[in-house]
């Protein structure tokens, strides 16, 4: 069944990539959505098994790589770590896929789209399955490769393609200490598969390592360097770059990689590696500031931004802090938490976006749009759903989890807890204000754009019903899954899946904290509700105002703290720089002058004067050439005789 | 199965091939197309006939197998040949190579087609001797000789600037080869014998050992080639036809790492522990400074040989990091590397012989008209710089983590390579690949014939199908290889226990 699960979606992306001009765009439709719905209800199938019928396997499929000590196999570990990512995967993915005939369905290149979907697919549940780190960071590869395919689909358009390589190439940094991790465990624990590298985890305590010239404490090293994987993966701050550009991308694309799933794959895996990351303080501290930096500093970037995409965007990065936030609290079920809650809104908000666009031309700035809640309503109402969700309204899904997370930030015994819990509470504010601001932008008001304002219609029925069920989702997941994630029942639904230190007592401490802390999220979310109604529907004056007289942190805001603009002037241009220094100067200038260019020009000089030896052809090279071997030969011959 | 000479036949059987065209008469079109059939079908039939090495050979056992010798040149150098773990997969890499060079030159060589067809046909006959040969002076002549029919490749069949750049790979490969006579005589006057064998567990006196692993290391770091010694490479490559430089790059660039593996590692291991360090620095300079160089390349070969040498430091990188990881990971990288840079070198040449220019300005947007060719180029990039679950990853990931247990410093810099590989080579995708097609000439570019899908697919293949699954590879290299790490670290054990003992 897990081989199913997993491999379906590779089969799809082999018939829709290798035939799918032979058998058509609606064939490798058909078959692609169809093989992930089976694969989706495989999925929850597994879920009910494992998650609560404590079904925990492990299933070999073949031998990788085995060099020596090193044994890395490809199989598949089957916990509720696992099972979790799968449900959000594949039903996130299969409602994509299906959502996608419709937004896509003016796209001469559908095959290919849909292609790459599946191949995605296949990659996540290949790095959620994975038994080992280095088949996570196969799979890890693997949504990078198809998310730099995805993002760059449209390659007519150079901001496309250059998204598409930023994405990769800023992942790779982020590889870069994710393999330089790998490493250490390997050399730490001598295995790189989880079963022997949890085991073995407990005696890392206390150890050291020599990394670079120094000793370290060796759980604190691993910890660290696989978290730089997870901030490129999971664009927290610092390599967060990538994921604003990644909107180069169709829509359904954002909703399931840059939302839902793939930039969820750098929380999954600290929550997998909660063994290591437990035995360092130092390495979740960070953790913590990192993950409460990002969902600040992406949240007032989210304030300004005019395309709706990007706003949508920015408060996915911000999310992602909170889920980290949690990490570094050592609530490793409520991070996840947040991150099955958080698919399932974002993905709603990300699809009703889609719809929004799809109804307007592919319009994607706000200030064009407006009014639309009358054009299309049922848009409109998921929209509200998902916005209440996200804002943490009552009782829906994100009231749970993200205020589980903001109650573990105030609990935590992390040296940054305190900055983690008001860095939190001050984006959920942040969030309200941005949430509530794209609603009334884009659905109330006056339309700004009457041509495509005449011309907006609501979706078709395969758009609509994901919305629908991703709405259900956004409405139901928190309180179904409360008590598994965060209640009573953690340790027997998550068993030995997560590890949790016997010092940690987060899940016990955040139910005794007071009454303030525990209902000021909702009272931010009140407020940033009511300045967003203030400035977007009261009274539109205010904020252009207030951007007139803030200027200099409105130019701030918009321009993304000047990050690229940064990271351009600091990495890129020196790099090209330093190469074409080294190309012109090192291999011209010194070693070709010295080298062959100065000998042969010296050689030159003195046989040119001497004989006239040099005829300039080939073949008397080669002669010479020859004769030098036979020489050579000759002599041996005699010689040793 | 061992009662006929095997290795002598693959060996010489492109050498009869040669002969055969060089005795077709006819005008110069039939001449030409017999030449290029018979040259197809001699290489192909080489293949094969490798491809029976397989089922006789036992990875497991030590030694040498399908050995022969024979006397000659009287007593000091025999005709000695056989092949282990570490030089099989070479020959198979140079056979399986060597029908897509003949296919790839089909259309694009008019100028003395049966000329350049035997100097492939030498040429292949004299890269599979030099790994074949267990003798010294053997060796040296199938090594040496391999450097003429290139020579005459690139110098004739070449580019533009092709005088120069014959003369430079000449110049330097000459200067290192001239030293490895000089260690090979000394070698002689102190061990009485060439014999590989008997060479491999003689033990050279401390002091000597660093005189000629240096000499050595002079020949085969050119070959490598190991920065600063480079320069060479990319205006070779550049100049070469395509075949040249999938033969250049896929084969000719092996003979350094195989020489290390075979002669410097096993032959002088005190002075390999010496030299590490430097090695090892010299691995990620080349790394770096070659990545970065590559970056800033506006001619798409020159930029895939900067490549090439990066790649050749993780080479140099894991051999002397002299664990079973990193000469593991070696040997895969250099496999790997033979068909995954051979088949850039070929997708090139798709599009020199279309629009004659390897300007990375000239291309754009080939995508509208090419997708089949952009597809396979993508392959091969992500191979490049190696996505795991292509055959390029598994040789880093093993050097890196090799060198990673050696000295974190080492693993630290060179990791900074997959950062840099993956933006040169995906910004010179972007820009040929990508795109709106707006260039005049290329709107009229076919995507790829029949016969160059038939080159590109089974180079497809294997890239994806030993990135999945490296077994074969892994196995037929373990024991040859683990024989090395053996003898070098009786050596360091050896080492370290005298000096404790003369405290």
């Amino acid at each position: 069944m897990y081989q199913a699960i997993v491999f379906f979606p590779l089969l799809g992306f082999l018939i829709a990539g290798l035939f799918g001009r032979a058998i058509g765009a609606r064939a490798s439709e058909v078959v692609t959505t169809s093989l992930l719905f089976i694969a989706c209800l495989l999925a929850w199938i597994a879920f009910f098994s494992v998650g609560f019928g404590d079904h925990d396997t492990r299933v070999q499929v073949m031998k990788w790589i085995y060099v020596g000590d090193l044994k890395i196999d490809w199989a598949f570990r089957i916990d509720t770590m696992t099972v979790i990512m799968l449900i959000v995967v594949t039903s996130v993915s299969s409602l994509v896929h299906l959502y996608s005939i419709g937004y896509m369905h003016e796209d001469p290149s559908r095959p290919r789209f849909f292609a790459y979907l599946s191949l995605f697919t296949f990659a996540m549940l290949m790095l959620v399955t994975a038994d080992n780190l280095l088949q996570l960071f196969f799979g890890w590869e693997g949504v990078g490769l198809a998310s730099y395919l995805l993002i760059g689909f449209w390659y007519e358009k150079p901001s496309a393609n250059a998204a598409a390589m930023k994405a990769f190439v800023v992942n790779r940094v982020g590889d870069f200490g994710f393999m330089l991790g790998i490493f250490a465990v390997f050399v730490m624990t001598g295995s790189v598969t989880f079963e022997q590298v949890f085991a073995a985890a407990p005696s890392l305590a206390g150890k050291t390592i020599d990394f670079l010239g120094h000793q370290w404490d060796a759980p604190t090293v691993i910890a660290l360097l696989l978290f730089v994987g997870a901030m490129g993966k999971s664009a927290q701050f610092l390599l967060h770059t990538w994921l604003p550009d990644a909107m180069e991308g169709p829509t359904p694309v954002s909703a399931l990689i840059h939302a839902a799933t793939m930039v969820t794959a750098g929380v999954f895996m600290v929550a997998r590696m909660s063994p290591i990351f437990e035995l360092s303080q130092t390495a979740l501290n960070v953790v913590m500031l990192v993950g409460a930096t990002t969902a600040f500093f992406a949240a007032t970037v989210g304030l300004v931004q005019n395309d709706i995409k990007k706003v949508i965007a920015y408060s996915t990065c911000s999310q992602l802090g909170y889920m980290f936030v949690a990490m570094g609290a050592g609530a490793y079920s409520i991070g996840m938490f947040h991150l099955v809650t958080h698919a399932c809104f974002k993905a709603l908000l990300f699809l009703g976006a889609g719809s929004v666009i799809n109804a307007m031309h592919h319009e994607q700035d706000m200030r064009h749009m407006g009014g639309l809640a009358k054009k299309i309503p049922f848009t409109y109402g998921m929209m509200l759903i998902g916005t209440l969700a996200i804002t943490g309204f009552p009782f829906l899904a994100g009231y749970y989890s993200k205020d589980a997370i903001i109650e573990s930030a105030w609990a935590s015994h992390n040296y940054f807890a305190l900055y983690g819990w008001v860095m939190t509470v001050a984006a959920a504010a942040l969030t309200s204000f941005y949430s509530w601001r794209l609603i009334f932008l884009t659905f109330h008001g006056h339309p700004h754009d009457l041509h495509h304002y005449e011309a907006a219609h609501e979706s078709p029925r395969v758009m609509t019903i994901p919305l629908g069920v991703l709405a259900v989702g956004s409405v139901i997941a928190g309180f179904a899954l409360y008590n598994v994630f965060v209640g009573e029942g953690v340790h027997h639904f998550f068993r030995h899946s997560i590890f949790m230190g016997a010092e940690n007592h987060i899940l016990h401490a955040i139910h005794d904290i007071p009454l303030l802390a525990k209902y000021l999220p909702t009272l931010m979310m009140v407020l940033g509700f009511v300045i967003a109604y203030w400035f977007y529907v009261v009274d539109r004056t205010v904020p252009v105002a207030l951007a007139k007289s803030q200027d200099a942190l409105y130019q701030f805001l918009l321009n993304k703290w000047y990050f690229d603009e940064l990271y351009d002037r600091i990495f890129v241009k020196p790099a090209l720089w330093i190469g074409r220094l080294l190309w012109k100067r090192g291999d011209g200038t010194i070693i070709d002058g010295f080298g062959p260019d100065g000998v042969s020009a010296r050689v030159l000089d003195v046989t040119g004067r001497v004989v006239r030896l040099q005829t300039g052809y080939l073949y008397h090279y080669a002669f010479v050439m020859l004769i030098g071997v036979a020489a050579f030969i000759t002599w041996f011959m005699f010689a040793g005789v | 199965m061992t009662d006929w000479p095997i290795l002598s036949v693959v060996t010489f059987l492109p050498l009869v091939g040669a002969l055969f065209i060089l005795v077709v008469r006819g005008d110069d079109e039939v001449s030409a197309r017999n030449a290029r059939w018979v040259a197809l079908w001699t290489t192909l039939v080489t293949f094969v006939v490798s491809l029976l090495l397989l089922p006789g050979f036992d990875p497991a056992a030590s030694g040498f197998q399908f050995v022969e010798k024979k006397a000659w040149l009287g007593e000091l150098a025999a005709y000695h040949m056989g092949v282990d773990g570490i030089s099989l997969p070479f020959v198979l890499l140079t056979t399986f190579l060597m029908p897509f060079c003949i296919l790839a030159s089909w259309e694009s060589v008019h100028k003395r087609v049966k000329e350049y067809m035997i100097a492939f046909l030498v040429l292949e006959t004299l890269m599979i001797g030099t790994f074949c040969a267990l003798d010294l002076v053997l060796f040296y002549f199938f090594f040496e000789g391999g450097l003429i029919p290139m020579f005459l490749i690139i110098g004739i069949w070449g580019g533009q600037r092709r005088i120069y750049a014959a003369f430079k790979f000449f110049l330097y490969t000459l200067a290192g080869s001239v030293l490895m006579m000089l260690a090979i005589m000394a070698m002689y006057w102190q061990s009485g014998t060439t014999d590989v064998p008997t060479l491999l567990t003689h033990g050279f006196p401390s002091g000597m050992q660093t005189w000629l692993w240096l000499a050595f290391f002079a020949s085969f770091a050119v070959k490598m080639p190991m920065w600063p010694v480079h320069t060479w490479l990319p205006d070779a490559h550049v100049e070469a036809p395509t075949a040249g430089s999938v033969i250049l790059a896929g084969v000719l660039l092996k003979m350094g790492g195989y020489g290390f593996l075979r002669y410097s590692l096993p032959m002088f291991p005190e002075a390999s522990h010496y030299f590490a360090p430097l090695v090892f620095t010299l691995s990620v300079v080349a790394i770096i400074y070659t990545s970065l160089v590559a970056l800033v390349q506006e001619d798409i070969k020159k930029l895939i040989a900067y490549s090439s040498i990066a790649h050749m430091g993780f080479v140099t990188m894991g051999i002397f990091a002299m664990n079973e990881q990193g000469l593991q990971g070696a040997m895969f990288l250099m496999i790997s590397h033979g068909f995954v840079s051979g088949a850039l070198f070929l997708c090139v040449g798709v599009i020199y012989d279309r629009l004659h220019t390897r300007e990375i300005a000239a291309y754009g947007g080939l995508v509208h008209r090419m997708p089949l060719y952009a597809t396979v180029l993508m392959i091969f990039t992500m191979a490049n710089v190696g996505l795991p679950g292509t055959s390029g990853f598994i040789g880093e990931f093993l050097t890196m983590l090799a060198a990673f247990e050696r000295n974190t410093w080492i693993a630290f810099f060179a990791a900074t390579g997959v950062i840099l590989s993956a933006g040169y080579a995906l910004w010179l995708y972007l820009r040929v690949v990508f795109g709106p097609l707006e260039k005049e000439k290329l709107k009229t570019m076919l995507d790829l014939s029949p016969r160059e899908q038939a080159i590109m697919v089974p180079l497809v293949v294997i890239t994806i199908l030993f990135g999945v699954w490296p077994a074969p590879i892994l196995n037929m290299t373990s024991h040859a290889v683990n024989a090395v790490v053996a003898r070098t670290d009786q050596v360091a054990g050896a080492v370290k226990t005298a000096l404790l003992l003369s405290f």
